[in-house]
């Protein structure tokens, strides 16, 4: 993960005719491949572009504000999942809450109750984990691969927590079985698809209000772009990390829990296997820029599931990975042309 | 009783020390300005007043109290603001967005704040929303100027205002800044142009190889032959 460290770090927000025309070719290849793919697996595609796309903008805000890859943000979205299947499985069951129907979906109430819950657990365990270890780098002055090295030591440490908790099976959340929506051109769309989407659109428009809105979330995109400028301007450069903490927390355990909806299956795994695509996408739309994030996100999830029908389901990883690269040979900078304005 | 002493600063970068025990006063509402050659450790000084750079030995204090060794968000809420020599805007944040995040510790409704300095930098107040990267070297300068002035300082830092830009821009730059000045406002300043600056300044320091090497009135450091041709290029 070397490579991460000398690329544009800028929180970028506007909306650039450059950004324009980039979409119009995403969306010209996709039309021109339209008819060749199975339009089932791009919509799966999409829906998993959502989940991807909740990690990866944490992720890039993160870098953006912090300075150092994350490793270990696929281990805050398996902690996510799994302080849900707490909830909804042993907690809520025991004070005589049993999931029952919502809606057209898998889950019950059960869930509306434990994703907040997963959301406000992983954001304080960010911060805990920010003052008893990443604060102290920090203060050190330690670099930037330094950092990266303890975040995949947190990253293993959160797994092994997870499976002397919880054991290595794969589990799932309480669930009744559901019928998929049938759409023309052999598009079947699980009802809690829908929810996915729901849960991403508003938390993509929320972070954009975050950033764009609030005092904090304007001293996160200053001090990502000048951190000594945003000392001598009196901004409280601590505060500011946690807030970052707290919003890639929040986006990160709701991926979470997105995930093990999405996949019917929870496993301790499931958020470090999750780290390429988030990895791939943060690149891919230009480190710090959370736009870029969501779009390659989105070009990540539909090429890797559609890319199943002629590649064993089993490389979809080395797939995100291979585009990702292709387009870095192109844009070294990411779709978007990076962070630099 | 000076608004900011400082005695004998020593400071540097890792096992490098710049300066070697730097004094120097700005007294309630002067201009003072430093001068000296590139590499000798004006903006260091500046960096070390402002807590940016750590002050390994000596006093600095403003308005009697001893801030070296306070972090820089402490600092400029003593009221004691800067503008850096480079990278002095956030480019990826609109005009207005800078001028909030210069009021950042302020509790109170600063947006009649934000309307004094568009009255000030008429400039900024064309397009609020446009962003500082875009803007032209001299506005930018003035949008700098502007965002350290949001806490309403009592001093203020300015690290070569005038680098870099055309000669009619900055006339404007150093018209405003000694508009500033004649509000009261005392300033510190370190000029590369140091003919123009010393002239509106009433005291000025050459600082040489991290050290002190002449302190006096501006106007008779101009006319100093022995100064004219060793700083201000015959
Ligand atoms: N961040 C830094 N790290 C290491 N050395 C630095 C740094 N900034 C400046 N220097 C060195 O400190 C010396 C003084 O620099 P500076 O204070 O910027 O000079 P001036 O502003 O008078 O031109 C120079 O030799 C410069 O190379
Ligand atoms: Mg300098």
């Amino acid at each position: 993960m070397i490579f991460l460290q000398n690329t544009a770090k800028r929180i970028n927000l506007a909306w650039t005719p450059g950004h324009t025309s980039v979409a119009i070719v995403i969306v010209a290849l996709a039309v021109g491949f339209l008819p060749f793919v199975k339009m089932g697996l791009v919509a799966n595609g999409v829906f998993l572009g959502a989940i991807i796309a909740l990690g990866a903008i944490g992720l890039t805000l993160v870098f953006g504000i912090l300075n150092f890859a994350n490793i270990a943000h696929g281990d805050y979205m398996t902690m996510g999942a799994y302080i849900a299947l707490f909830i909804m499985g042993s907690l809520l069951p025991q004070v005589g809450i049993e999931s029952s129907g919502l809606g057209p979906f898998t889950f019950g109430y059960s869930l509306l109750i434990a994703l907040p819950v997963a959301v406000a657990g992983v954001a304080v365990g960010a911060i805990v984990l920010d003052v008893l270890i990443y604060r102290r780098l920090r203060d050190r002055g330690v670099n930037v691969v330094v950092m990266a090295m303890a975040s995949l030591g947190i990253a293993i440490a959160l797994r092994g927590l997870v499976q002397i908790i919880w054991s290595g099976d794969t589990q799932h959340y309480p669930r009744e079985s559901r019928q998929v929506y049938h759409l023309p051109m052999d598009v079947r769309i699980p009802p809690d698809a829908i929810f996915i989407a729901i849960v991403t659109i508003i938390l993509v428009v929320g972070v954009y209000l975050v950033l764009t809105r609030t005092r904090m979330g304007k001293a996160m995109r200053a001090t990502a772009d000048n951190p000594d400028l945003a000392l001598v301007s009196g901004i409280d450069v601590q505060r500011v990390t946690w807030w970052t903490w707290e919003l890639g927390g929040v986006l990160a355990a709701t991926a979470g829990v997105l995930l093990a909806v999405f996949q019917a299956q929870i496993l301790p795994i499931m958020g470090w296997k999750f780290l390429i695509p988030l990895f791939a996408a943060v690149i891919l739309g230009g480190i710090g820029n959370p736009y870029g994030a969501l779009v390659g996100a989105f070009v990540i999830g539909v090429t890797s599931e559609v890319s199943t029908q002629w590649i064993n389901p089993s490389y979809k990883p080395a797939v995100a990975f291979a585009i990702m690269i292709a387009v870095l040979l192109v844009r070294p900078r990411g779709i978007f042309g990076g962070g630099r304005s | 009783m000076g608004l900011l002493e400082a005695s004998n600063v020593v400071a540097g970068y890792g096992q490098t020390e710049i300066l070697h025990g730097v004094s120097i006063t700005v007294e309630p509402g002067e201009m003072v300005t430093i001068i000296g050659p590139n590499g000798c450790g004006k903006s260091t000084l500046m960096k070390a007043i402002v807590g940016l750079v750590k002050v390994r030995s000596g006093i600095v204090r403003f308005q009697d109290t001893d801030i070296s060794g306070y972090p820089p968000e402490q600092i400029v809420q003593t009221r004691l603001c800067y503008v850096p020599q480079s990278n002095n805007v956030f480019a990826s944040l609109s005009i207005r967005e800078n001028l909030e995040m210069g009021a950042f510790t302020r509790d109170d409704d600063y947006r009649s704040r934000i309307e004094e300095m568009f009255r000030l930098f008429p400039d900024l107040a064309m397009q609020p929303g446009r962003k500082a990267g875009t803007l032209s070297g001299g506005q930018r300068q003035m949008l700098a100027i502007a965002r350290a002035m949001m806490l309403d300082p009592v001093l203020l830092l300015l690290d070569e205002p005038s680098a870099g830009l055309s000669p009619a821009m900055m006339g404007t730059v150093f018209e405003r800044i000694r508009e500033v000045n004649q509000a009261g406002v005392a300033l510190l300043l370190v000029e590369q142009n140091a003919r123009e600056a010393l002239r509106m300044s009433d005291r000025g320091y050459i600082l040489v190889a991290g050290e002190n090497r002449l302190e006096d009135a501006g106007k008779d450091l101009l006319s100093n032959p022995e100064v004219a041709r060793l700083y201000l290029g015959g």
